[in-house]
């Protein structure tokens, strides 16, 4: 069987989910994997939420843009609301914890998992690097890239005036799969 | 007796008979562009644009290498030649029509971003070849096909006066106003254009120069009278002059 | 080269300057802004000119100016700016001139909104503006796609010297995906050398011009041109995916052509014969690829986003050799590889 994962990142504008989504798909190329990514136009767009897709294969992508995806990272509670519904059965729903109640997730049918970004984020001394948290959480729940890929690719996604921050952005991808291999230690 | 050669039509000036009418003065404007440009040596480096209307068949009479432009459109298309072939010397040829109605944004953008380029602007105040309908420059109370009861300004406005228009811009270096009626003003007109032609070969920005023009066809007139009117009733309107030469006043 | 990673829109950017394109000429319009910003960096950095100009009007005749000279250039907008180039596009037709222009298009008619829409199909392929002429069009269906046929488009454009259209949409000028870059090239000069305008110097003065009035001339222009668009067949490019033991063959360009490959694959998991051919090139349309495929017993479908256009073509490409259906998919909604599901199966089993 081929390998495939596709994702749906969502949150508020400014949370930085089109930057969580450049950087797991230049990670998927620099893996060697197809990639594609697409930032969402038209109704979905409305309502304050940002949100990307990606698709990860080893085969030529068709479908850039998904319906019923895989996986589902959703930064706050509208963009679970919006997408959980959407996601496939068994599929992936992580969730930032520090904003969304964990009870809203639709467990059973998918497989949810619950991080804290904001929280681990303001801890490593930054919010703003909770979808660095999110993403490190994300690649270790599905192992459809290396976190070291990630990291790696940081310094490309990045632009140059912030390089001084590329250790704070590897720190909260770690504590992300840390929070993961923590608390999921058989699910992740 | 000695032969003396008193007068030699200029060389790129084509030698056929024209499709003008008697009278006109696109003949005069064209024959004054061919003898400026080989004054100043540019007709080898020549790219003429020229526009739609009488002036449309310059490329017939004045051999350079042309180009045609679509109606109002041909300062565009000379910034795209002249910042595609730079080294290259560009002039655009157009009437009143294509100039100041159809063509008024691209003529405003071109001058505005002082394109290196020569604007020569053929105004005779009316239509000629749809058949001497309403330009934007037709006088007031002026007859036309269109406005058989002459031009009101209430409902068509005032003639637009486009070398006044140009000399406000910061892009323009150059603007004059000239005619060709009479031989006074020809000698002026042909400084004016030698001044235009310079600016742009000192690569000093746009250079616009207004034509007044005769079309006794449109006017219902002779030539005669059509050159009169030009004397007796344009040239109150559109006064005649150098309305801006930058470097000169500069310097 | 290593790959980059970018959007279409850059892609076709980048495209544009390793063909050797040294002069851009645009408007601002959503969604394809991207590439007058990048061209207004790069451009001159790579020693060309970059113009934002006044209206997609003025900025279709410096493309006009430009060709004229030789040189290689190129203009980008979306639908209703597409539509006001439609005169400059039409004269550079008239008087043999090549062009570059590029319609990351939007929804229509009219304003419409600025998501994908397949709605310029008939624009683009059947001249667009007044008279009897033919642009080349290609349609990317990849970022990588966009990067290629652009500077392809340039190729195409001095061969034939003609207009050539670079269809995409705002998934293909959105979407970002890895491309693998080639090797810059200057232009060369001698692909104009006979035609183009720079003063005379010491050969005789040219004239570039559409209007022929002397008896015959206009006539026997128009069969040069149609003379071209024949030999222009050549270029014809395609894609099939699946297609030799389909019984059903849907016909797709552009994004919705990879979008009904993910719905094929799908199809084909259930035990489905379908199979995929995305026209590459829309004009010349691939019609010998489709009545091959019909020749061997195949049946037809094509899905667009629009409500109706390139099956046209295709079943006069068929002429009859076999039935081909169509599902339009409405503009203002984001296709996705769910929505074709349905419509290719029915379409798949009203023939068995």
């Amino acid at each position: 069987m081929s390998i495939y994962q596709d994702a749906i990142i969502a949150g508020f504008g400014g949370q930085g989910v089109m930057l969580m989504g450049t950087l797991l798909a230049v990670s998927a190329m620099e893996s060697d994997m197809e990639v594609t990514y697409i930032p969402v136009y038209g109704p979905e767009m409305r309502g304050g939420t940002a949100n990307c897709t990606v698709v990860i294969s080893d085969e030529e992508i068709g479908s850039p843009i998904i319906r019923r995806p895989l996986s589902l990272i959703a930064m706050n509670r509208p963009s679970l609301e919006k997408f959980q519904p959407l996601v496939r059965d068994n599929g992936v729903v992580l969730i930032n914890s520090s904003l969304v109640e964990p009870d809203l997730t639709d467990n059973g049918r998918i497989r949810a998992f619950s991080v804290p970004v904001n929280d681990i984020a303001a801890e490593l001394g930054n919010l703003r690097l909770a979808n660095m948290v999110a993403l490190g959480a994300y690649v270790r729940i599905t192992g459809i890239i290396a976190l070291e890929a990630v990291i790696k690719s940081l310094s490309r996604v990045i632009p140059e005036r912030y390089h001084h921050l590329l250790g704070h952005n590897t720190r909260a991808l770690e504590a992300g799969a840390a929070e993961i291999r923590d608390k999921y230690p058989s699910g992740g | 007796m000695q032969e003396v050669l008193a007068y030699k039509s200029p060389e790129i000036l084509a030698d056929t008979p024209t499709h003008f009418c008697p009278g006109c003065h696109h003949g005069i404007v064209h024959k004054l562009l061919a003898a400026c440009l080989e004054e100043k040596e540019l007709a080898e480096k020549s790219i003429c644009v020229a526009a739609i209307g009488c002036g449309a068949f310059i490329y017939n009479y004045v051999l350079v290498d042309s180009l045609e432009a679509p109606h109002g459109r041909a300062p565009a298309v000379a910034t795209g030649v002249k910042r595609s072939s730079p080294d290259s010397f560009v002039f655009v040829y157009q009437g009143d029509g294509d100039l100041a109605s159809i063509g008024l944004a691209e003529i405003m953008h071109a001058a505005n971003r002082g394109e290196r380029i020569t604007v020569v602007y053929v105004n005779n105040t009316v239509y000629g070849m749809t058949g001497g309908q309403m330009a934007p420059t037709t006088m007031v109370g002026q007859k036309t096909t269109t406005t058989p009861g002459g031009r009101q300004p209430e409902l068509d406005g005032f003639p637009l006066q486009m070398a006044e228009i140009m000399s406000r811009l910061r892009g323009v270096h150059f603007a004059a106003r000239v005619a060709v009626n009479n031989i006074k003003n020809l000698k002026k007109a042909k400084k004016a254009l030698l001044r235009a032609f310079e600016v742009q070969k000192l690569g000093m920005g746009f250079g616009f120069v207004e034509f007044l023009a005769s079309c006794p066809t449109n006017w219902r007139m002779t030539p005669v009278e059509a050159n009169e009117r030009v004397a007796g009733e344009m040239i109150p309107y559109f006064p005649l002059g150098v309305l801006k030469d930058a470097v000169a006043e500069e310097g | 080269m290593s790959k980059i990673f970018v959007k279409g829109n850059e892609a076709i950017a980048r495209g544009a300057l390793d063909a050797g394109c040294s002069c851009y000429f645009g408007y601002p319009i959503t969604p394809q802004n991207d590439i007058p910003e990048f061209m207004s960096t790069a451009l001159p950095k790579a020693g060309g000119q970059f113009v934002q100009a006044e209206s997609e009007i003025a900025a279709a005749n410096m493309l006009l100016g430009a060709g004229a000279c030789g040189i290689r250039a190129m203009t980008s907008s979306s639908s209703p700016g597409i539509s006001l180039k439609q005169e400059a596009i039409s004269y550079m037709a008239g008087s043999d001139l090549p062009g570059v222009i590029v319609n990351i298009s939007r929804g229509g008619p009219g304003l419409g909104d600025i998501g994908p829409s397949q709605g310029d199909y008939f624009q683009a392929v059947k001249g667009g503006g007044h008279g009897d002429y033919r642009q080349l069009v290609l349609a990317p269906g990849t970022v990588q796609e966009a990067y290629d046929l652009t500077m392809l488009a340039f190729d195409l454009a001095f061969a034939y010297r003609n207009p050539v259209m670079i269809l995409g949409d705002a998934i293909i000028g959105q979407m970002m995906e890895p491309v693998r870059l080639h090797r810059r090239k200057a232009q060369d000069s001698a692909e104009s050398e006979s035609w183009r305008l720079e003063g005379f110097g010491k050969r005789m003065p040219r004239v570039i011009k559409s209007l022929r009035l002397a008896e015959g001339t206009l006539g026997k222009h128009n069969e040069h041109l149609q003379q071209k668009y024949t030999a222009a067949r050549r270029e014809c490019r395609h894609e099939e995916f699946m297609t030799e033991d389909a019984e059903l063959i849907v016909v797709a360009f552009g994004s919705i052509g990879r979008i009904a490959k993910s719905t094929i694959r799908r199809l084909r998991q259930q035990g489905h014969r379908v199979g995929l051919l995305r026209p590459i090139t829309l004009f010349p349309f691939p019609s010998r690829a489709l009545q091959d495929l019909a020749e061997n017993g195949k049946r037809f479908m094509t899905i667009e986003h629009n409500m109706g256009q390139m099956v046209e073509d295709a079943r006069l490409a068929l002429c009859g050799l076999a039935p081909c259906g169509f599902y339009g998919h409405l503009p203002g909604n984001l296709p996705t590889p769910d929505d074709f599901e349905g419509p290719i199966l029915k379409e798949f089993n009203s023939g068995t």
